[in-house]
């Protein structure tokens, strides 16, 4: 399985498209990988439209980044879960413990 | 990071080159799977295996990809520990292979052609939807596997409710919300409940207590309907594979592996809501019967330290199930203790229930201990202390404990006893007054010392028929259950009301609601811990069938649509509930003295009947009437009004002479079961005067709440 990380910054915001299945294999680096794209005070925005499956592993991982960013004094928020794993994410009490945006 | 990255051990890296894989002697404890740096410590015990092997497979896989034995140096004692290094853990199930030898008439049944489920597993693959066809040739069919379990709880404490002050309702995770008409998002799994959650917090009830959820296998049943020729499964789940293992049948993310987290999110979630949740635990047997049963897991490792054992190695069957757990032995008094210690810990349970729990004081040749080293510890386990500990005080081999369970102050009972006499005595049965009034001053004779929350007061339970089914079958229906009706209890103490099953007679009918009013109006108002049936609220049936075990199918199932058509059943539950809650006078946890301690002038229980201060204790007597001293409240510490009960299971009409109040105070009605809805009852403190202030026409097969309120100065 794998997973992949786009990064796409603009004036006021990153952008961090995580895509494909995230499981323990593939959160092993990722953890590493986006911690450095992680900037200091500003609005960072997760993008998982391209998440199709999360693992325990996974959603642990997810949680670490998300939280790594809120202690660096990032706006941070997650964008166009799937349903699938948004229903992942709730059962397990993830959903919320994540600042979620709905696209309207 | 920091200076001292704690992830990085000098015991860290490997010594041994196993079977392929890079290992390292581990540690015993604890026991089962545990994530370390750089991998996984496998602990197990065997004091008879002679070699075991750690059996690794991708999973879900048919065939394993490792075997990895232990090498000799990596046994501490009768413990067999390895760290084994770089695997992927989350796709990974493990087990053991445990060699020695197979003497049964010495008590061994080592097997090493099966691979064995760890004992202290924490996460069990292979039922992971419910009742989904297995692959019955699968080497391995209740796979172990390695749990992540770091969980943000986030501010979530024990609730610490005290037991008096809870409202229990018993449920199966299952049964609850698998009924399409539930509409929550996945019926039947813990996400289910959990979107129930606020119909409960509306009933009031403060407490769940779940039919087992340890890893069960529903397909452990061997009957079919005789009718329909469907193959029945083992739908309650008395039937223990892994203690320390949710069931990943009951999580809609069991097929990911993530039942854990999705259980404890339930959990944490009811705590949100004040709601306490107590596990139905089973340690009296285990899934793997007799000699003729499937060798899982214990049998397989050490069949000699954890069942109880004839001196020919045959398997006592005090459970009636098989096979009876050596509770009592030293090491499966720790794992007894281990496991409930985790479900304390790691998923935050505030109280068990223990099946059979009378076989937990049965030494290692079945002979019942006065001083049970496993219930002694349980009951002053640090960890636990903060745990409701409630036994079901008998067992299948004639031990009946009620009363006299080796308790040492901290154990409370299921009260068998309640639930027998409040039965008979609400369908009239003469001679149970003096019983009935002892039950419900909470059972003085029964708990006296350890206080009315010594008793678990209820009337209907899981095992048993539903109230409903109380009033409506004087007989039990079981022919479902492919035994030939001849499962489940004959003593049943239950009245049709006039008509076997459905009828269409609005006079039966009637009768049966003012009957199951009549139950839980005596249920919500006496001294102890009241339990409810999850359903009973809105008039569940299961048609008769008072042993459910097996009826995954509507027979079960809560059918949500009843709580519209019994509505007027559901709001005099709600009602009775918030009554209970608003008035402490009736959760005193200590039993009443009988006289008056704190100079209000009246004792702080008395009875009645149908002349105040007279009660008749005749054996053709029926009338009872009780009150609970508002001024004496938990033990004169608050301040509550007094309350007055009067029942009359008669089938005739008694008026009943009401005791005087003290000026600037009278009587007034709060429920009366033979009225009208919804003239049966009113919120808490929205109680109406009544017409004639000194006496009540007590309406025949009916009860009466009154409660002190402040005469109108008009």
């Amino acid at each position: 399985m794998t997973s992949q990380v786009d990064l796409r910054e603009a004036a006021d915001e990153t952008v961090i498209a995580i895509s494909g299945e995230l499981d323990a294999a593939a959160s092993a680096g990722l953890r590493d990988r986006l911690i450095p794209l992680i900037p200091g005070s500003s609005m960072i925005r997760l993008d998982l439209a391209g998440l199709t499956y999360i693992s325990s592993a996974g959603l642990r991982t997810l949680l670490l980044v998300y939280r790594h960013a809120q202690a660096e004094g990032s706006a941070i928020r997650l964008v166009g879960i799937r349903d699938e794993v948004r229903f992942v994410m709730s059962a397990t009490g993830f959903l919320a413990l994540f600042g979620i945006e709905e696209i309207r | 990071m920091t200076a001292h990255d704690l992830g990085e051990r000098i015991d860290g890296t490997p010594t041994h080159l196993v079977a392929g894989y890079d290992a390292r002697i581990g540690k015993p404890f604890p026991f089962g799977a545990t994530i370390v740096s750089g991998g996984v410590n496998f602990s197990v015990y065997s004091a008879q295996a002679t070699a075991m092997t750690l059996v690794l497979f991708d999973h879900g896989a048919q065939r394993p990809k490792a075997e990895i034995r232990f090498p000799d140096e990596f046994r501490i004692g009768s413990v067999f520990c390895m760290t084994v290094f770089d695997l992927n853990y989350e796709n990974l199930d493990y087990g053991f292979r445990a060699e020695g030898p197979f003497d049964p008439g010495r008590g061994l049944r080592f097997d090493a052609s099966r691979v064995l489920t760890d004992p202290y597993a924490r996460l069990v693959s292979g039922r992971d939807v419910w009742g989904a066809e297995p692959d019955w040739s699968d080497i391995y069919p209740y796979r172990s596997r390695v749990l992540s379990d770091d969980f943000d709880w986030e501010e979530d404490r024990p609730l610490r409710v005290p037991a008096e002050d809870l409202i229990i309702y018993e449920t199966h995770v299952r049964g609850f919300t698998r009924h399409e008409s539930s509409g929550v998002s996945a019926p039947g799994t813990f996400v289910g409940l959990r979107e129930k959650i606020p119909y409960l917090r509306e009933l009031g009830v403060n407490c769940v207590e779940l039919l087992p959820i340890f890893e069960f296998d529903e397909f452990a049943n061997v009957n079919s309907n005789p009718e329909t020729g469907e193959r029945l499964l083992n739908f309650w789940g008395y039937n223990t594979v892994a203690f320390f293992a949710p069931k990943a049948g009951y999580a809609a993310t069991g097929p990911l592996g993530m039942q854990a987290d999705e259980f404890k999110t339930l959990v944490k979630e009811l705590h949100k809501a004040n709601i306490e949740v107590i596990l139905d635990v089973v340690f009296n047997h285990t899934a793997e019967g007799d000699e003729r049963g499937p060798t899982i897991s214990f049998r397989g490792l050490d069949n000699q330290t954890y069942y109880m054992l004839t001196p020919e190695g045959y398997y006592y069957n005090f459970s009636g199930t098989g096979n009876t757990v050596n509770c009592n032995h030293p090491v499966v008094r720790d794992f007894v203790l281990d496991c409930l210690r985790y479900w304390a810990a790691e998923y935050h349970i505030d109280g068990f229930r223990f099946d059979l729990a009378a076989i937990l004081d049965r030494a290692q040749d079945g002979t019942p201990l006065p001083n049970p080293p496993v219930l002694e510890q349980l009951a002053f386990d640090p960890v636990l202390r903060d745990c409701k500990l409630i036994a079901e005080a008998w067992d299948a081999g004639g031990l009946y404990e009620v009363g006299h369970f080796p308790n040492y102050g901290r154990w409370a009972e299921w009260n068998g006893k309640y639930r027998d006499v409040v039965r008979q005595y609400i369908k009239g049965e003469p001679g149970t007054i003096g019983e009935v009034a002892t039950r419900i001053a909470g059972s003085p004779d029964l708990y006296w010392g350890r206080g009315s929350r010594a008793s678990v007061n209820f009337i209907t339970a899981h095992d048993g028929f539903t109230l409903h089914d109380l009033t409506a079958y004087n007989d039990k229906h079981n022919d479902a259950n492919g035994e030939r009706n001849g499962d489940g209890g004959n003593d049943n103490y239950s009245w049709n009301a006039g008509a076997e099953g459905d009828t269409s007679d609005p006079g039966v009918l009637r009768l049966r609601m003012s009957q199951m009013k009549n139950a839980l109006t005596i249920l919500l108002t006496s001294q102890g811990v009241p339990m409810l049936l999850a359903g009973d609220e809105f008039g569940r049936t299961q048609q008769g069938n008072n042993n459910a075990y097996c009826q995954d199918n509507e027979l079960s199932w809560l059918d949500w649509t009843l709580a519209e058509k019994n509505a007027e059943l559901l709001r005099f539950t709600r009602a009775l509930i918030a009554f209970r809650h608003a008035h402490p006078g009736l959760r005193s946890g200590e039993h009443a003295r009988g006289t008056d301690y704190v100079g209000s002038g009246f004792p702080d229980l008395s009875w009645h009947g149908t002349e105040p201060w007279q009660p008749d204790w005749g054996p053709f007597s029926r009338v009872l009437a009780v009150m609970w001293c508002g001024r004496h409240a938990k033990g004169g510490t608050v301040h509550d009004k007094h309350v007055y009960m009067i029942m009359n299971p008669h089938w005739e009409e008694h008026e009943a002479r009401l005791p005087d109040l003290p000026a600037g105070s009278e009587w007034r009605l709060f429920a009366d079961t033979a009225a009208a809805a919804p003239g049966d009852i009113c919120e808490p403190g929205a109680e109406r005067p009544l017409i004639h202030p000194w006496s009540y026409l007590v309406r025949p097969r009916s009860s009466v709440i009154l409660v002190e309120g402040d005469v109108d100065p008009r």
